[in-house]
């Protein structure tokens, strides 16, 4: 038959690299007789399970139906790969004959490591991401140049916010929120749809001259975004708060998709699918990024260059950033936050001690909302655009991988995984080196695997290190020495 | 006064007399098991009242109804804040609908008519669990703090205040750290206040927990068979923090205890179950001597075994 | 009265097809307290299964009998469909037993992303029509050139959900997997000391779920006669939906639901305004969570202290 025909399937990764169980009877086969048996088992699963949907592809004919074609050598190799990576583990580091890895109750190497380095981390991470965009256009050799590299931290940057507002919902307080983008739309769309209000434009130019409301909506509307995200996050948050994890975790989702699917669908409000465009852009607190007389370059004395309002989005976003992680620092100090944690560590202890759970878990959601309003308004001022689609589950999936694959409650944590996950995203899109003749082919689309390199991530990851990254808490207070609390002593909460 | 027509025997009681929880036909079903079954009984201010019995007696389920964490199906219970109510007032405040009153000595709560965190926050009732459950991933500083949570939220749990870490936050902060550190030197756990207190020895455990509960300045303290699993000697040091807070800190103390020695030793009054119902209730001595407590508690049927068994606990 | 007749016979069918994927979230949730994110993909997979099988079938091997394709197609998804959720709980959910609670449900969203990027990517993301299988139907009723029809495709949908149905509760209830199923839900270290293989037994649980789903997904396919990489999140989400209203943890709650669930948004696109049907399953689920989280059928869950 016909050997490969699509080209664009090659880099998938197999799915079925664990080890069955062996019995361990003293008649043990050699490790590798018994490896080669569980390779070619592998291998052989591989093959069947690769054999429906890889083997055989539908595609579309001339005509328009739908007709086969054959890929049966893809398989092959799909099932060949799993074969010797099977085997090349099993008889290194799975071998059944190598001694086991001792146990231990202190905290993992990678807790220690990250305990001995977080006095360090902090301000180093702190400094780098203020120094970032020098250093993108020292090393991209000038202002324009390293539009990317600012475009990309500024990205980062956004999950990085995200994360920890998740974190303080999911990571302190234990509740897991899979409709976190609903506050993010919230943020996104008071500000979208307030900066362009002609009533409102029209009551300022009468006021306080032609331009205010444009100089100045995203200042106003800043607050207001997340004040407004906080009241929806104590609307939705009322009702539900009492469910328990997997059903917090459901309903939180189904709301999401609500908001999501009347913002697509109340038309005359927020204008459909089709979005909300022309949004006005950031000011340098009331002075406009522009080429005029009264712009920033001319004030300030400099040569106009559209990167000042990217610099200036990026400090902008560093700021908000760095103002969640403040507030969360302190919070996590004081009784409420005290309250999270110990929420998440045992409810019903809350209770005996006269806290009362519905009104605490409302405060952290709030929290966690109003900090997603705040991004959102971000995310509209600087993409001047919004649309439902910005505002899939996936979005709110990829904030909760940020926080768990950081490690819940750990904002450097967080952060490192924000830069690995979205960086690495990013950087998947830029593949196109794949595309030379000698490896894919030029109709190869690397953007099409990132999705699924995604997924195969966070699988793994989770298998990994299921606590994430920095798996350890650090206590709020101490009486002689703060020492980290190891990983496997601190709950996860109810969900 | 109701009490003046009881018999001149009960009236002798200094826990009718001066009583702190009263409760009255308490039932609680669970679909068509009858967990508890009509129990009435007293605890006196400032005593340790212990109520023991089999296994699945429904001695967890009274505790669970008078914490606020089961509805009870039917039942009051009145807890005086202050001094004794009279019936009268009691009866005042059921027809009213509400679920506290004031009273002469001070005030009346309706325990069944609040949710678990009100009859700890606001009838100051703390209580301890048959499993342990303490927040083991905090260390023992910060459990103990959490339990302070009342005390230093009277402000707002957004205090701007505590956002902005001002003097007068910090010396309240302070306060609690005190009030904690004075709870970890009375259970012995000051060198480890920075540990996990999922870290600790089982003992340990337990100490923490009573001063967890005790740290919400509880009037009623309700512990749930504190001595499980505890040696001879953790079990000692236990009776001695009992009779201690007991002693010093005008709480008194519902108990539920499987040990014989830590109930003869420390309680004032006490009160048997069995399959739900009240089966006898008074002095340690009189229980120890009640025969059907000797029968059906210990399970032994000659009488003058158990007698002895019960003594050599004692 | 003819349009609610024909928004019944086309309730129930969609209805037979939510039930069939809840019974899958409602076993797992039953047996292991976790809310397999990924089994709506695993239906979309199915009906890519049954797609390609249908096509080798007719193209290829050039069969006609439609009783034979839809036979022969059933059985080969409902096999590789099973094989791929095996694989899926071995790989991704086994080792994650018993640790952080959080860990399987994130791995379940991976592993959801990864399917339907799996088959964008190995079938490309076009929808992928068939042409029209079964397109017979009986007139049931006709007034004023309103017809009240009743689609052979919808007979064979509710027939055979049923005997599936039928046979899945029997071995469910009747065998010693049942009763071992049983065992791992009440007490899973209990169910291990007392030789119940609970490792094979939750296997199966999943192998059964996604057979059920496969069916499904033929039914789907044969319904719609189109499929699409993302057409496993929003029935996943409603077929969940169905499981938690009928009571999760319940067979016949969660076909019981899933029956609600077809009716409701067949009656809702009929009656009140098609775009915000979506909406409205949403607005049922919340709605049962939090007024009536044990379910229809479901038993009413104690908080024990
Ligand atoms: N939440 C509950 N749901 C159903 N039955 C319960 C519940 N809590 C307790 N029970 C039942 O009530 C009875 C008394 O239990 P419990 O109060 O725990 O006994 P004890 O503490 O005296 O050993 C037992 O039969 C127990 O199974
Ligand atoms: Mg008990």
């Amino acid at each position: 038959m016909a050997p490969v025909s699509g080209s664009d399937l090659a880099d998938v990764p197999d799915p079925s690299p664990v080890p069955a169980e062996k019995p361990r009877g003293p008649e043990r086969t050699s490790a590798v007789a018994g490896a080669f048996k569980d390779a070619l088992v592998s291998g052989l699963l591989t093959a069947l399970l690769f054999l429906p949907l890889v083997g055989f592809r539908a595609s579309e004919s001339s005509t328009g139906s739908l007709v086969l074609t054959y890929r049966f050598g893809l398989v092959a190799i799909f099932a060949g790969i799993v074969m010797v990576g099977r085997f090349l583990l099993m008889v290194t580091v799975w071998n059944p004959n190598r001694p086991p890895r001792r146990v231990s109750t202190t905290p993992g190497v990678m807790a220690r490591l990250g305990a001995l380095a977080s006095p360090a981390v902090k301000p180093v991470f702190f400094s780098f991401a203020i120094l970032y965009p020098f250093l993108s256009i020292l090393l991209a050799g000038g202002l324009s140049p390293s539009r990317y590299w600012v475009d990309l931290g500024i990205y980062v940057l956004t999950y990085v916010m995200l994360g920890w507002g998740l974190n303080i919902v999911v990571g302190l307080a234990g509740l897991l929120d899979l409709g976190y983008v609903a506050f993010y739309a919230v943020g996104a769309y008071t500000f979208a749809l307030l900066s362009t209000s002609v009533p409102i434009n029209d009551f300022f130019a009468g006021t306080l001259g032609d331009d205010f409301w444009t100089a100045w909506a995203f200042w106003i509307c800043l607050p207001l975004s997340g004040i407004l995200a906080a009241m929806w996050g104590v609307i939705l948050g009322f009702p539900v708060l009492r469910l328990r994890g997997d059903y917090l975790a459901i309903v939180t989702l189904a709301f999401g998709e609500i908001i999501r699917l009347v913002l697509i669908n109340w038309v005359s409000l927020t204008n459909g699918g089709a979005g909300i465009s022309s949004i006005p852009p950031i000011t340098f607190f009331g002075v406009p990024f522009d080429s005029s007389e009264t712009g920033f370059a001319s004030i300030f004395g400099l040569e106009f260059n559209s990167m000042h309002r990217m610099f200036f989005l990026y400090f902008v976003i560093l700021g908000l950033a760095a103002l969640t992680a403040v507030v969360t620092i302190r919070l996590r100090k004081m009784p409420v936050g005290r309250a999270w944690e110990a929420l998440r560590e045992d409810e019903i202890a809350c209770r005996s001690l006269g806290i009362n759970t519905t009104l605490t878990k409302l405060t952290a959601f709030a929290t966690g909302a109003m900090f997603g309003g705040f991004a959102g308004a971000f995310f509209a001022v600087r993409i001047r655009f919004v649309s439902p689609e910005s505002f899939t589950f996936m979005e709110s999936a990829v904030i909760l991988a940020i926080v768990v694959l950081g490690g819940m409650g750990s904002q450097m944590g967080v952060a490192g995984a924000a830069i690995l996950l979205i960086g690495g995203m990013e950087l998947l899109r830029n593949l196109s080196f794949l595309k030379a003749d000698f490896l894919f082919g030029s109709d190869f689309d690397p953007s099409l695997y990132r999705m699924l390199i995604f997924g195969f991530a966070m699988v793994a990851v989770m298998v990994w290190r299921p606590r994430g990254l920095v798996s350890s808490r650090m206590p709020t207070i101490f009486l002689k020495e703060r020492k980290a609390v190891s990983g496997s002593l601190v709950k996860e909460g109810h969900g | 006064m109701a009490g003046e027509s009881a018999s001149p025997a009960r009236e002798s009681r200094a826990w009718d007399r001066n009583p702190i929880l009263k409760v009255d036909h308490l039932s609680m079903r669970f679909g068509g098991l009858v967990a508890v079954n009509d129990v009435s009984f007293v605890a006196g201010r400032g005593e340790v009242t212990a109520v023991i019995g089999p296994n699945g007696a429904g001695k967890t389920t009274v505790f669970n109804c008078i914490t606020g964490f089961y509805k009870p199906s039917t039942g009051r219970l009145a807890l005086f804040h202050g001094g004794p109510a009279t019936d009268a007032e009691v009866d005042g405040v059921t027809a009213s609908g509400l679920a506290w009153g004031k009273s002469e000595a001070g005030a009346l709560y309706l325990l069944e008519r609040l949710p678990d965190h009100k009859v700890a926050s606001w009838a100051r009732v703390a209580r301890t669990f048959q499993n342990i459950r303490l927040f083991s991933g905090m260390t023992i500083l910060e459990n103990l703090l959490v339990a302070q949570h009342m005390s230093l939220t009277t402000s707002g749990l957004l205090n701007p205040a505590a956002i902005l870490n001002l003097p007068s936050w910090q010396r309240k902060q302070k306060g609690a750290v005190d009030r904690a550190l004075y709870w970890l030197n009375k259970i012995g756990l000051v060198d480890r206040a920075d540990d996990p207190a999922g870290d600790l020895p089982y003992g340990d455990q337990r100490r923490l927990e009573i001063a967890r509960a005790m740290c919400t300045d509880p009037v009623l303290l309700c512990l749930d068979e504190p001595a499980a699993g505890l040696n001879p000697r953790e079990s000692a040091a236990l009776n001695e923090l009992l009779l201690s807070i007991r002693r010093e800190h005008q709480a008194s103390i519902l108990l539920i205890e499987h040990d014989m020695s830590v109930v003869m030793e420390i309680s004032d009054h006490v009160v048997v179950l069995e399959y739900g119902s009240k089966i006898a209730d008074g002095t340690p001595d009189e229980v120890r001597n009640d025969p059907r407590v000797i029968a059906s508690y210990l399970g032994v049927e000659d009488e003058e075994e158990a007698v002895a068994v019960v003594e050599a606990g004692a | 009265m003819d349009v609610f007749l024909q928004q019944l016979i086309n309730g129930l069918t969609l209805g037979s097809i939510y039930g069939l994927i809840a019974i899958g979230y409602t076993m797992v949730f039953g047996i292991i307290g976790m809310v397999n994110f990924a089994h709506g993909d695993v239906f979309m997979v199915s009906a890519f299964i049954a797609l390609i099988c249908v096509l080798l079938l007719t193209t290829v091997v050039g069969l006609s009998s439609i009783f034979l394709i839809l036979a022969i197609t059933l059985v080969v998804a409902m096999l590789f469909t099973g094989l791929v959720s095996w694989t899926i709980e071995r790989v991704a959910y086994r080792p994650l037993r018993g640790s952080f609670r959080l860990a399987p449900m994130i791995s379940a969203i991976g592993m959801s992303i990864l399917l339907s990027n799996f088959v964008q990517v190995a079938q490309g993301p076009r929808n992928k029509p068939l042409p029209p299988m079964v397109t017979e139907v009986i007139v049931i009723r006709e007034t004023n050139g309103y017809e009240v029809t009743l689609a052979y495709k919808q007979i064979i949908i509710m027939v055979v959900t049923a005997v599936l149905l039928a046979g899945f509760w029997y071995l469910v209830k009747k065998t010693p997997l049942g009763r071992a199923q049983r065992a791992c839900e009440q007490d899973r270290k209990m169910a291990a000391l007392l030789g119940v293989n609970v490792d094979q037994t939750i296997a199966l649980t999943f192998v059964i779920g996604a057979a059920l789903a496969a069916v499904a997904g033929v039914m789907y396919l044969m319904y719609y006669g189109v499929v699409n990489f993302a057409d496993g999140f929003v029935p996943g989400v409603k077929a969940f939906t169905a499981a938690v209203l009928g009571g999760i943890g319940s067979l016949p709650g969660a076909v019981l639901g899933g029956i609600l669930i077809g009716l409701i948004e067949t009656f809702w696109s009929a009656y009140f305004s098609i775009e915000y049907k979506d909406v409205a399953a949403f607005s049922i689920l919340v709605v049962t969570l939090i007024f009536l989280p044990q379910g229809l059928l479901g038993r009413p869950e104690v908080e024990k202290v």
